[in-house]
């Protein structure tokens, strides 16, 4: 059941620069599981509406959420001010998660590319396959790397080269000659384009999380739309709502 | 203590209503709102075929508030009868549907095509919508315009119909007195003012559509002026809205002379905010003693 809830801040940190990793304490955890978001919303009343953020990761006993974010205006940056014991207020839990059934027993490979990486950490603690880890960075702030190394084999790739492949979370795939049954990714949008092509070329399936301007997270507004391949089952036109249809796709069902 | 509004013949037990696209058919609210406990639920605009809508992005935030160019996506009348109208049926709550159109005949399908459901109480027509190239707001921005579509769709609608009007009009009392003279039931406003918002770090607009319609609470203050003047120019009842987040600022409405409210934007912020809002105004009339709510409609002069 979705709710509007409180939060209390447990930590924060900068883990590079102008992104943040914060603990909050919620009831949302009890129900949250890997690729799912939650509504985030600032308190200054010039800004209204809920950011949506991934979840990074569960605490263990489900009383506690992680959001790793990077400001991106007014409200990320409101939070960033965010201190131990303030209170926050939450929407959520919303959308649909990874299916990470599909991965039971097969070589997958988790991508995550940039300010997507943080979901794939909760991902790979729940999944179940032989765990390729593909992170993208821009440089050498190699945020959440040391987390996701615990639970399978991190490859790396820098746009400007300094750690890892030169290059895209693709190039990294060729340069280590890495195979894989069922992909899951977070990403920017020409890194999910690429992933789409690979997958499809591969005859693999690839579930991408994507992302759109929201207001309502809920599914009413109709905001947040993808294009999709069939007629979408809501409003019957070929848009699948990202906030509750998604944000994580079948690759194949998506024009990206 | 009677907060029960009539409207056109039909009686509301509350005047506290959902704003037309953001509530959906109410479904996704359902799991925050018992949405017994509302007056009415206004859908989601509906047309005669399905709406594939605008592109992305269609939301923004600015100051305040919020610009949405949705473009009206919809599933169309066929779908509409056979998933919400029953979905809605299940509560007791008073249903008006938000009808829209390219052409007058469009909405004529629409009207008809409900004219013989009785779990709609109202149809409320959207000759408003500032996002979609082809009708809708043509309707709504010229009174002889408005006074043509009015007048055609009383011909065919069984339920009574409430236009809904533009705020990006010279004159609101022009606009409202033509529906009423041609035979509107009753009417709503404001439907959402054009706006406009430039990204200064991509050089880009931040809608595809460039233009949106912007609401929330920065533009109550617009909502309620003009709420004041059309109330005062017709006798037909007016609903209004344009940012109400609180049973104050309904309260604020009804005394600038809305006959009931309505929720929009704010369901975004606080899903809980028309079921709120029902309590509030209940906590206000034992506050002052005020033993009928119709009471307090249109009390300033």
């Amino acid at each position: 059941m979705k709710q509007k809830t409180k939060g209390i801040v447990l930590s924060q940190k900068e883990i590079a620069p102008d992104i943040y990793d914060m603990w909050i304490e919620t009831s949302l955890a009890k129900e949250a599981c890997a690729g799912q978001f939650v509504g985030v919303f600032p308190k200054d009343k010039s800004t209204l509406l809920p950011r949506p953020i991934s979840i990074c990761e569960i605490k263990e006993d489900k009383t506690a959420l992680r959001l790793v974010y990077r400001i991106a205006g007014a409200g990320t940056a409101e939070f960033s001010k965010l201190c131990e014991k303030d209170t926050v207020e939450l929407l959520g839990v919303l959308g649909n998660g990874f299916p990470l059934k599909e991965a039971e027993g097969k070589k997958v490979f988790l991508i995550g590319g940039g300010i997507g990486i943080p979901p794939m950490l909760q991902s790979a603690k729940d999944c179940d396959g032989d765990k390729q880890i593909l992170l993208g960075y821009r440089d050498g702030q190699l945020f959440l790397k040391n987390d996701l190394e615990q639970y399978g084999t991190v490859y790396v790739a820098t746009e400007d080269g300094s750690v890892g492949t030169k290059g895209n979370v693709m190039d990294a795939i060729a340069a280590n000659n890495l195979k894989a049954d069922v992909i899951f990714a977070c990403g920017p949008m020409p890194m999910l384009r690429a992933i789409k092509k690979y997958a499809a070329e591969q005859g693999i399936k690839a579930y991408i999380s994507l992302e759109e301007h929201m207001a309502c997270g809920v599914g009413a507004c109709l905001g947040c739309v993808v294009k999709t391949k069939e007629i979408d089952h809501h409003s019957h036109v070929n848009n699948a709502r990202i906030c509750t249809d998604g944000p994580v796709f079948d690759a194949d069902d998506v024009e990206i | 203590m009677n907060t029960q509004i009539e409207i056109a013949g039909v009686t509301f037990k509350n005047p506290v209503m959902t704003a037309s696209g953001t509530f959906g058919s109410g479904m996704e609210y359902s799991e925050f709102v018992d949405l017994n406990k509302l007056g009415a639920v206004v859908t989601k605009g509906v047309a005669n075929v399905p709406w594939p809508g605008n592109p992305t992005p269609r939301v923004t935030e600015v100051y305040g508030g919020m610009l949405n160019a949705i473009g009206l996506q919809n599933p169309g009348i066929d779908v509409f009868m056979e998933r919400d109208i029953p979905f809605l049926k299940k509560y007791d709550t008073k249903v008006i549907v938000n009808v829209c159109g390219k052409t007058v005949e469009d909405y004529v399908e629409v009207v008809e095509r409900l004219a013989d459901e009785p779990a709609v109480a109202m149809l409320e027509i959207n000759v408003s919508c500032p996002n979609v190239k082809e009708g809708a707001i043509a309707f709504g921005q010229k009174a002889c315009a408005l006074y043509d579509i009015t007048d055609e769709l009383k011909k065919h609608a069984k339920q009574p119909i409430i236009m809904k009007l533009s705020p990006n009009v010279t004159d609101i009392a022009e606009m409202a007195k033509a529906a009423e003279a041609a035979g509107a039931d009753a009417l709503s406003l404001i439907n959402t003012i054009t706006g406009m918002k430039i990204d200064i770090h991509r050089r880009r607009f931040a809608l595809a559509n460039k233009t949106g319609g912007m609401s929330g609470p920065a533009i109550k203050p617009i909502a309620v002026r003009m709420v004041y003047q059309a109330s005062h120019a017709v006798k037909i009842p007016v609903i209004g809205m344009g940012g109400i987040a609180t049973a104050d600022d309904a309260i604020e409405f009804m005394m600038a002379g809305a006959s009931a409210i309505s929720v929009g934007a704010m369901n975004f912020v606080n899903p809980y905010a028309t079921s709120e809002i029902v309590d509030g105004i209940e906590a206000y009339m034992r506050q002052y003693k005020i033993n009928d709510l119709k009471d307090i409609i249109g009390c300033v002069e």
